[in-house]
């Protein structure tokens, strides 16, 4: 691998960082964006979680009377969507763009649109559209309302006016878009098959496919997600996850009055990790319809006590 | 007469409310003027995805003035009256009054003039009303103003409101709103990507002709006309012809402002997909429409998408677009489609023992085996092979465990059609796979292959009978497993096919299967044919056991007591689905004209549970009562049972059975004795043989037999052994009908 070895000069390589060429600057470019606009640039949440929502940058911050703008990106775990690197538009691991913006700006669809803008998406060639699509996270006790955002017939983002979150009123209400990056880098790079992607741009012999970063984590965890992930141990840490996550929720609630809570990020991580436990055991089959409600209902009861516990905070707006 | 112009400018609005919404603006807000007194010439409200609109033309500038009088105190009354008295009425001195002399002494009147209201400042208040609570089906708060408690909510943001008001020849003045800080103005802006500047309007002429002008169509019947003309003739200028789907132009009318229709193509590879299949890709998933070649009707490789714009490079880049997620869209199709043609249906059964229908009703698989053995049953009475049914019966469910009906929970049942078809089964076995669904709806044909209705019929029975059992029976408007479109679907599957299917054998049955209780199951078939004396003993008998083994004794011993118990309670359950169904054929016969009334004299006989019967009843009393045999002899029995009902509350007492033949006097008795054994001998022997014209035409020869005992026999004698019997004679009458109907619930 010594030519692979990164030069100074490579820098200068043509078109290295065009959205429409490269994986990699297609994220560049929306970070650019976002930044311009004074969004807070975070990177992704560091545990594994189904979607952009779930980082608490979204989904605690979300709450509460404070102004906020953030955008990150989230890899983002759906071990059920595997196809072990099989199908061209299927992937138990994939990156979400997110955007939030609390109070949502009267300008944001514009904003969003301008955002296509800046990764090569004119809309006077381009046929965008906003089509209905309601959001709700029955494990978040959340929902909003807004749109899929289509580009010539292809969805390539989610738009969300959150309304609840954590079975709370927001107030004020933000704005979050979602964008679905594969999807969105298929489509300006005109690649049917996501593992085709150019990752970083090139395309002389240095050029790298997505497929050449993440084909073989697809089949491992595709096999991981389907049939060998250890189910007992599972079962074991939704429990345990579960009562960490109450444990630490009791605990921080300072001078044991319901007033203000120390320890909301914390208690908010296990609650993610009984999400994520809980969809690695659905993938795996080993959950009943019936007991599949429940174990819904007690993640989202966890999600509700964590925002409780969230709005007692600084981050929150309490006094 | 002025005129009012408003536009409410928001984020996309969902097309699937937008007509909804404009109609309800149109008519919250002029019913909102009416009551205020502003009564107006017209109005029309209009929908985009954007916007909703709404003109009212012809309205007053101003309510008219009203006088109203006020009576106060009588002259000379205390001052303390007096003075609550000006203060009522808004006088300054009593001087203002006028005196008013009535018969008790002189009053005080006050007269008010209420000097009716400019227009604009009413309608502003309307407004504020209507948009505060406007009914959306979901809406939502948005921005820094929805930190406020009581912010305004509406189906997306709101942006902009037009609302002017004026003559057609001034320049009209802006209402004055203040919506949470969303003032009325007079500006809009046209397409979002086309033309986004702001423009001023002044009333609605000019409005609809600047928005044309910024690349937006107002009226959604204009956008729909455009869009579907458009698509015929790009599809004709081809060769194609457009599949036409309502649904679909409604919804994409709802997503365009400015419709630009397009054509692209797929691979010929994927027309191997059902054609079903194919639309519903794009249809569903895309909200584009297929082209068919009008010589085979087949689809072809072409489609047709609306898009929002009129782009600079023609529409390149968005056919391209479209055409790639559709080959992308099309390829999961063919995969799907694929992948299920290689597990043969039987193979996917074992998965539904895992599916639970519904909490109290076991599994998908228990309720299959119940449809299944329900099939075989029905099998004979409509001539199907019992083996086909019971296998189409047990398949017909399977293509809920596929991609493709898992994909378009529409396709289920074709697909299970596809499927069984491509494995090799019978025609008549894939064919009942998919008509066992059918009647979906009024419009929907009515499976006519008897393996097909054998299926049809378990299907809806099981559906029927199980939440009956578990009492989840429909109320008002709620009716969420769909239980009166299954009931009707048997009337329609029986009454269209001709079918003789008594209902009650069939649904008492069924309870005990649906109850998982084959003992139970086939005790009921044992005690059917003492249904009517188990029905008459009460449920609230605490002797009911004991004489249910009474009764059954002879029939069967072995039927233990609490299973006795359990059918008894089906037995009712039975008969309160029977009245259901009554009632789903009155609806269904008055929406075909018959009189419900003919529906309830013929269901009140007792015994009435096979449905074709019932209709063939119905329709022979309606024709018969046509008649003027039918009309007199209905007279007659109204008299007869008038008579009959008056001197029985007078005496206190029945008069029923048989008259004794030797107290008639008069030949007029002799003769209307002899011809109502006459009538009821014909009549009954009729209705055996199903003849129900016969059995009418058998009851009219009463009619001159009636008419003449009224003229000549006089009822109410001194005598009263006479007098009894002539009432009892009177009421062979109203026994004789019973054959063909009860008379007592025909009206008029």
């Amino acid at each position: 691998m010594a030519e692979a070895r990164l030069r100074a000069s490579d820098n200068a390589h043509q078109g290295n960082l065009d959205p429409s060429r490269s994986f990699q600057g297609l994220i560049l470019a929306l970070q650019q964006y976002w930044a311009n606009l004074g969004c807070v640039l975070l990177q992704p949440y560091d545990m594994e979680v189904g979607a952009g929502t779930f980082h608490p940058a979204t989904t605690l911050r979300a709450l509460g009377p404070k102004p906020w703008n953030a955008a990150y990106v989230q890899p983002s775990r759906r071990p059920k969507d595997g196809r072990y690197g099989e199908n061209p538009n299927r992937l138990q691991h994939y990156y979400q763009f997110q955007v939030i913006l609390k109070p949502s700006p009267p300008d944001i669809q514009d904003l969003y649109l301008n955002s296509l803008k800046a990764i090569g998406i004119d809309p006077k060639i381009h046929d965008i559209r906003f089509v209905e699509d309601d959001w709700e996270s029955p494990t978040l006790g959340a929902w909003g309302l807004g749109w899929e955002c289509w580009c010539d017939g292809m969805e390539v983002s989610q738009f969300t006016y959150f309304q609840q979150v954590a079975g709370f009123e927001c107030a004020p209400v933000a704005g979050e878009l979602t964008y679905g990056l594969e999807r969105l880098a298929m489509y300006v790079q005109g690649v049917d098959n996501v593992f085709d992607l150019n990752f970083n741009g090139r395309t002389d012999e240095k050029k790298v496919t997505y497929g050449q970063v993440f084909l073989q984590a697809e089949q491992e965890y595709s096999r991981h997600n389907f049939e060998f992930s250890d189910t007992a141990m599972l079962f074991e840490q939704f429990k345990m996850a579960e009562a960490a996550c109450q444990k630490y929720l009791a605990a921080g609630w300072a001078n044991g009055k319901k007033e203000r809570h120390l320890m909301a990020l914390p208690a908010y991580d296990q609650c993610i990790k009984a999400s994520h436990v809980f969809n690695l055991l659905d993938a795996r089959g080993v959950i009943s319809v019936t007991e599949r409600q429940s174990y819904i209902l007690r993640v989202r009861e966890l999600a509700k006590a964590c925002g409780e516990a969230w709005l007692a905070t600084e981050g929150g707006g309490a006094g | 007469m002025p005129d009012l112009l408003l536009e409410f400018l928001s984020e996309e609005i969902p097309a699937r409310m937008q007509a909804r919404a404009a109609e309800d603006l149109r008519k919250l807000v002029t019913d909102r003027l009416v009551a205020e007194g502003l009564t107006y010439d017209g109005a029309s409200a209009f929908a985009t995805p954007r916007r909703l609109a709404l003109t009212v033309h012809g309205l007053p500038a101003k309510q008219s003035d009203i006088k109203e009088e006020k009576k106060g105190p009588r002259v000379g009354a205390p001052d303390n009256a007096i003075a609550g008295f000006l203060k009522a009425a808004g006088l300054k001195s009593i001087s203002e009054a006028k005196v008013q002399p009535d018969k008790r002494g002189d009053f005080y009147i006050a007269v008010i003039d209420r000097p009716g209201r400019d227009a604009i400042d009413v309608i502003k208040d309307v407004l504020h009303a209507t948009i505060a609570t406007f009914p959306w089906p979901k809406s939502m708060r948005w921005g820094a103003r929805s930190a406020k408690p009581g912010a305004l909510s509406w189906v997306r943001p709101l942006h902009s409101i037009v609302a002017t008001f004026g003559p057609e020849t001034e320049e009209p003045a802006v209402v004055p709103l203040d919506i949470d800080g969303i003032k009325g103005g007079d500006e809009t802006r046209g397409h979002r990507f086309m033309a986004p500047m702001p423009f001023k309007v002044r009333r609605f002429n000019d409005y609809v002709e600047k928005l044309e002008k910024a690349n937006v169509v107002l009226d959604p019947a204009r956008r729909a006309n455009i869009i579907l003309t458009d698509a015929k003739n790009l599809a004709f200028a081809q060769g194609y012809e457009l599949v036409e789907d309502d649904g679909l132009l409604a919804e994409v009318a709802g997503l365009v402002e400015w419709p630009v229709t397009l054509m692209g193509t797929f691979d010929q590879a994927f027309l191997s997909i059902p054609g079903e299949v194919i639309r519903a890709t794009i249809r569903n998933n895309q909200k584009c429409f297929v082209l068919r070649d009008p010589q085979t009707a087949k689809l072809v490789n072409k489609f047709i998408l609306v898009a929002n714009e009129e782009a600079t490079d023609g529409g390149k880049a968005i056919v391209a677009g479209n055409e790639r997620v559709i080959r992308a869209r099309l390829s999961d199709a063919k995969f799907f489609y694929e992948t299920d043609l290689k597990t043969r249906l039987e193979d996917r059964l074992p998965k539904f023992e895992q599916i639970v229908f519904h909490e109290k009703l076991g599994t998908q698989a228990e309720r299959i085996a119940r449809i299944a053995a329900l099939a075989v049953q029905i099998a004979p009475s409509v001539k199907a092979k019992a083996v086909q049914a019971e296998r189409a019966a047990a398949l017909c469910k399977a293509d809920l465990l596929t991609e493709v009906v898992g994909e378009f929970p529409d396709l289920q049942g074709l697909m299970g059609r596809y499927y069984a078809e491509a494995q090799g089964e019978d025609e008549a076995v894939a064919h009942a796979i998919e008509d066992h669904y059918k009647p979906k709806g009024p419009d929907d044909l009515v499976p006519g292959d008897p393996v097909a209705i054998a299926v049809a019929l378990a299907d809806k029975v099981d559906t029927l009978v199980g939440f009956w059992a578990i009492n989840e029976k429909p109320t008002g408007s709620k009716d969420p497993y769909a239980l009166r479109r299954a009931a009707l679907g048997i009337i329609r599957i029986v009454t269209e096919n001709e079918l003789r299917l008594p209902l009650r054998a069939l649904l008492w049955r069924h309870f005990g299967a649906v109850a998982r209780d084959e003992a139970l199951a086939s005790a009921i078939t044992m005690l059917h044919p003492l249904n009517e004396q188990i029905a008459k003993i009460s449920a609230s008998d605490i002797e009911l056991a004991v004489k249910l083994e009474v009764l059954v004794s002879e029939k069967a011993k072995q039927v233990a007591k609490p299973l006795l118990v359990q059918a008894h309670t089906y037995l009712q359950q039975t008969h309160d689905l029977i009245t259901f169904f009554a009632d789903r054929l009155k609806v269904q016969l008055r929406e075909k004209g018959a009189r419900h009334d003919l529906v309830d004299a013929v269901f009140s006989l007792s015994g009435q549970d096979d449905l074709l019967m019932i209709v063939r009843r119905v329709e022979a009393l309606g024709k018969f009562l046509d008649s003027d045999d039918g009309k007199n002899l209905l007279a007659g029995y109204k008299r007869a049972t008038n008579i009959i009902r008056i001197e029985e509350k007078k005496d206190k007492r029945e008069y029923t059975g048989a008259p004794d033949a030797k107290r008639y006097q008069l030949p007029e008795e002799k003769a209307l004795a002899e011809a109502i054994d006459v009538a009821k001998k014909d009549a009954s022997a009729a209705v055996g043989k199903e003849d129900f014209a016969a059995a009418m035409r058998a009851m009219a020869k009463l009619r001159p037999r009636v008419d003449a005992f009224f003229d000549k026999v006089t009822v109410n004698v001194d005598d009263m052994a006479l007098r009894e019997n002539r009432l009892k004679l009177l009421n062979e009458i109203r026994e004789a009908t019973r054959a063909v109907a009860d008379f007592s619930k025909i009206e008029g």
